[in-house]
């Protein structure tokens, strides 16, 4: 209403429509002329052209009953199904499922009917002229907005609200608290994150078993150049927990020749020039699969991340926070990889409880 | 209020004596006790007189909203079907079924259940097509419809709630398709929750927390589907429709906004009634809008689950691509250097939490643009009258700004995409964006703003010296002119129906008694951008009648 505003409110524009809907005044060329008289279309002074816009009409109506019959006929008739029996060649789109492609088409048509139909009526049968409704302020007159802040102080002093305090401050105080309840029944959603992030199924003696023949490998298996994926030795595809266990432990061997390694230390931690690192990208967790053998760079296909591997896992290029995590392997008396540990810091996107 | 209610439509009044029990009672005599009926109960008839012939004007940008409505409707029922077929589960079973190559391998009855919905449900792939490409369709014309709302300046008031509302339907929208799309447990969509693993994992203090509670445990858990199919089914829609009746009801009460034109002023309304007009045309409409989705699913494929395979967090497929309505953030997450502060033993991970807090500002921004323009404006009166887009520069520019970066974000979201497809380096996209995220907005602000300033000269021009007609004339002492045509009335009121602002003055510095006043930060600031946005550089002055009757008066000829 009254305007709490300090400012001057003279740069506002007139109202606009203050002068609107008058009628033109000679002198103002820009006054409203009002709107212009209603032309009729064809289809209101012509018998013949009415019932021709009619006859389409029905004709889209028949047209979307045709399609409904031939949806339940392609319902029955059609096998859903991948085999190359079930589908059907379409140019340009080429071999797609049959019974998709007539329910769709014929559901499709039978809807687009309707539409067409019914808009088709209302554009050329039903009436067209334009008519005038009038707006009225959504404000209310100032009679109704006292007679409200009366009633609600009437309301307010009935209710001792404001005179009672004692009955104000508990009640407060009551609701405030009771959301509570709710809260704490969510504790149970999880865990809590304890030291749950730090670690990896790796220990020391673990054997790296390779993911695709689930052998476990020597190093003579990894030929330079090669990108093998491992898991720890002991975890099953059919384990219960086996998705969080390698969302973590899943790592990639790498082999270059010792040479190339510019990292010494890093070095130290493979075994003959077969490195391993965790293969969850430091990003977000993608996990990284894009090998560049030339280079020894690693690209997470997520994010772009890219990490030298002959560099210790150093992030050359992306939005990744740290380098990827190394794991450190060595031969045990049999000749096949182990680990000698776990990772030394934790594996996966960074977090505040990181190091 | 109401409009010119057609006498013949009310019945006659016979009909409503006691005993009235004539032989052979026709249809409308049913059809009227049958309302009778339900109006002694609920009490429609009021209702419906304010409603049944409301005026609705006409443009085919109003329609925009009515394919977010439909598109809405469509996704409702064919989830509802869904349902029916679909496990939200991430309980392990080993598949053998129709799609051969998957069988024997390991995944979640929820794939499984969307494998069996594609291959062994007749139709269920349609539906679940349908259902994809509806969402699909849902939030881009919900953005669509709410440029549509921006431009024009219909979000002024008495409709900033209503602006609200539907930005609140944006923003629920994209994150209820986000977990629509998560739920078949695929490799595609599974990397997508991994990515909000990590994403939560980033935030200060509470990440690690939120994100076990969320996961139930460590990543994936058990939990994370059947939770995201509860919030997806039931909770998210729930709201939604809640939003949209609101959303309708506001836009019944307000009656729609017009654009200037011949008879049309901020007190009226001016259009074909709902009944029977806008009924046929709206509700013909929805099957349009059906129709069409419909086809489209019959013939293009989205979200091939079965061609990703089942979710395991050590695999991965190259081009993975949010849909597109996500892809924004993930340009925002792509483009951010991988800045991690560690000290004292944490780890800030800005690189991740800086691009969720853009995220929130790039949404929010549109949430809050009608107050903030208010603010400016002072402007405290009803608008039911549309801007031209070219008549609000500042707004107009700042639409295009946004845009502009949301554009520039989605390139940036997709940058492998466009590396493979146009044989570029991903590093210089990449590198192109970063600078891009803060230069392009700029420059298509200024832009933008230029040319709504020349749109606004050429109007003068128009309203003064007519229509360029492209008659050439020679005079007759060999001159050769171009011959403009008057504009017509209905045109001139149109193109200057407009109002214009003038910038605001801040008060003296001092004071008449010669004291310096004092004027807070809050009001200089407002100064200056009402100055930005309605000083001599943001509008040209519209002509005056006077300035038109005094070039038109002289002679016609130019």
């Amino acid at each position: 209403m009254t305007s709490q505003d300090n400012m001057s409110e003279e740069h506002l524009p007139e109202a606009h429509g203050a002068h609107g809907g008058e009628l033109a005044v000679h002198g103002d060329a820009f006054a409203d002329p009002g709107l212009p008289p209603h032309e009729h279309r064809r289809t209101d002074i012509d018998e013949h052209a009415a019932a021709r816009a009619e006859r389409q009409v029905a004709m889209w109506f028949l047209l979307s009953m045709v399609a409904t019959i031939g949806f339940i006929a392609s319902y029955v008739l059609f096998k859903p199904g991948p085999e190359t029996g079930n589908t059907v060649y379409i140019f340009p789109l080429g071999h797609i499922s049959r019974l998709n492609f007539s329910l769709g088409m014929t559901l499709g048509v039978s809807l687009f009917a309707i539409g067409a139909g019914a808009v088709h009526w209302a554009r050329t049968l039903m009436s067209d002229e334009e008519h005038i409704a009038e707006r009225h302020p959504i404000e209310a007159t100032p009679e109704v907005r006292e007679q409200v802040f009366a009633d609600f102080r009437q309301g307010a002093k009935e209710s001792g609200f404001g005179r009672r305090k004692l009955i104000r401050n508990t009640m407060i105080g009551a609701m405030a608290m009771v959301p509570l309840s709710a809260v704490v029944l969510f504790r149970d959603l999880g865990p809590l994150p304890e030291k749950k992030l730090d670690s990896t199924e790796w220990a020391k003696g673990k054997r790296l078993v390779n993911m695709n023949t689930n052998e476990p490998m020597k190093a003579s298996d990894i030929t330079v150049g090669s990108l093998t994926f491992a898991k720890p030795e002991g975890v099953e595809e059919s384990d219960e927990n086996f998705q969080e266990v390698i969302a973590k432990a899943a790592v990639m061997l790498v082999r270059m020749q010792p040479g190339d390694i510019k990292d010494k230390a890093s070095a130290g931690w493979g075994y003959e020039g077969v490195l391993c690192y965790s293969k969850i990208c430091t990003h977000v967790g993608c996990p990284i699969s894009l090998y560049e053998q030339q280079t020894h760079h690693v690209l997470c296909p997520c994010h772009q991340s890219t990490f030298d591997l002959s560099d210790g896992g150093r992030v050359i290029f992306g939005p990744a926070g740290h380098p990827l995590p190394q794991l450190q392997i060595s031969v045990n008396g049999d000749g096949y990889l182990e680990a000698l540990g776990d990772f030394s810091k934790p594996v996966g996107p960074g977090f505040w409880e990181r190091s | 209020m109401t409009t010119h209610a057609e006498p013949t439509s009310v019945g006659d009044h016979d009909d409503h004596q006691v005993g009235h029990s004539e032989a052979g009672v026709d249809q409308a005599h049913i059809g009227e006790k049958a309302a009778d009926w339900v109006d002694g109960r609920l009490g429609v008839y009021g209702l419906a007189k304010a409603n049944l012939r409301k005026i609705f004007p006409d443009h085919w940008s109003f329609m925009l909203g009515e394919i977010c409505l439909y598109s809405f409707i469509i996704i409702i029922l064919t989830g509802v079907y869904l349902t029916l077929f679909f496990t939200p589960s991430m309980g392990e079973v080993v598949y053998h079924g129709s799609y051969t190559p998957l069988n024997g391998i390991r995944m979640s009855e929820a794939y499984k259940s969307t494998l069996d919905i594609s291959f062994d449900v007749r139709g269920g792939l349609l539906i679940r097509q349908i259902h994809h490409w509806a969402a699909i369709v849902f939030v881009a014309a919900m953005l669509v419809h709410m440029m549509r709302v921006f431009f024009t300046g219909a979000f002024r008031k008495p409709r900033e709630i209503n602006w609200l509302f539907g930005f609140l339907l944006l923003f629920l929208g994209m994150f209820d398709g986000f977990m629509g799309y998560s739920l078949p447990d695929d490799l595609l969509s599974g990397t997508g929750i991994r990515f909000m693993e990590g994403a939560i994992l980033s935030m200060p203090i509470v990440g690690t927390y939120i994100a076990m509670f969320l996961y139930g445990g460590q990543f994936p858990g058990n939990d994370i589907i059947p939770r995201f199919y509860t919030i997806h089914v039931l909770l998210i829609p729930g709201i939604m429709l809640g939003l949209l009746v609101a959303h309708l009801i506001l836009v019944f009460y307000h009656k729609h906004t017009q654009f200037a034109g011949p008879g049309r002023t901020e007190k009226n309304v001016i259009g074909m009634p709902l009944m029977p007009v806008y009924m046929a045309k709206a509700g013909g409409f929805f099957f349009l809008v059906f129709g069409v989705i419909a086809m489209v699913s019959a013939i293009a494929s989205v979200n091939p689950i079965w061609a990703y395979g089942p979710y395991r967090p050590d695999q991965v497929s190259t081009d993975a691509q949010p849909d597109w309505y996500m892809g924004f953030s993930e340009g925002l997450i792509r483009i951010m250097p991988g800045w991690e502060i560690r000290a004292w033993g944490h780890t800030l991970v800005l690189g991740v939490f800086i691009p969720l807090m853009i995220f929130g500002l790039v949404m929010i921004v549109i949430a809050v643009y009608p107050f903030l323009e208010g603010w400016i404006t002072g402007d405290k009166r009803e608008h039911h009258i549309l801007d031209r887009p070219r008549n609000a520069p500042m707004r107009t520019a700042f639409g295009v700004a946004w845009i502009t970066e949301y554009i520039i974000l989605l390139i940036a979201g997709g940058n492998d995409l466009f590396a493979t497809h146009f044989n570029l380096s991903i590093n210089t996209i990449t590198w192109a964006c970063r600078i891009l995220f803060f230069v392009g907005p700029v420059i298509a602000f200024t832009i933008t703003k230029r040319w709504c300033i020349g749109l606004q000269r050429n109007d003068r021009d128009k309203v003064l010296h007519g229509r360029e007609t492209g008659t050439i004339k020679r005079l007759p002492h060999g001159e050769f002119i171009e011959v403009h045509a008057q504009l017509s009335p209905e045109a001139l009121h149109t193109i200057t129906a407009h109002e214009q602002f003038q910038p605001m003055e801040l008060p003296a510095e001092v004071d008449e008694n010669g004291v310096k006043r004092k004027v807070s930060l809050l009001t200089r600031t407002r100064a200056k951008l009402s100055q930005s946005y309605f000083g001599e550089a943001a509008q040209i002055p519209k002509p005056t009648p006077e300035e038109h009757a005094e070039i038109t008066s002289g002679h016609g000829h130019h």
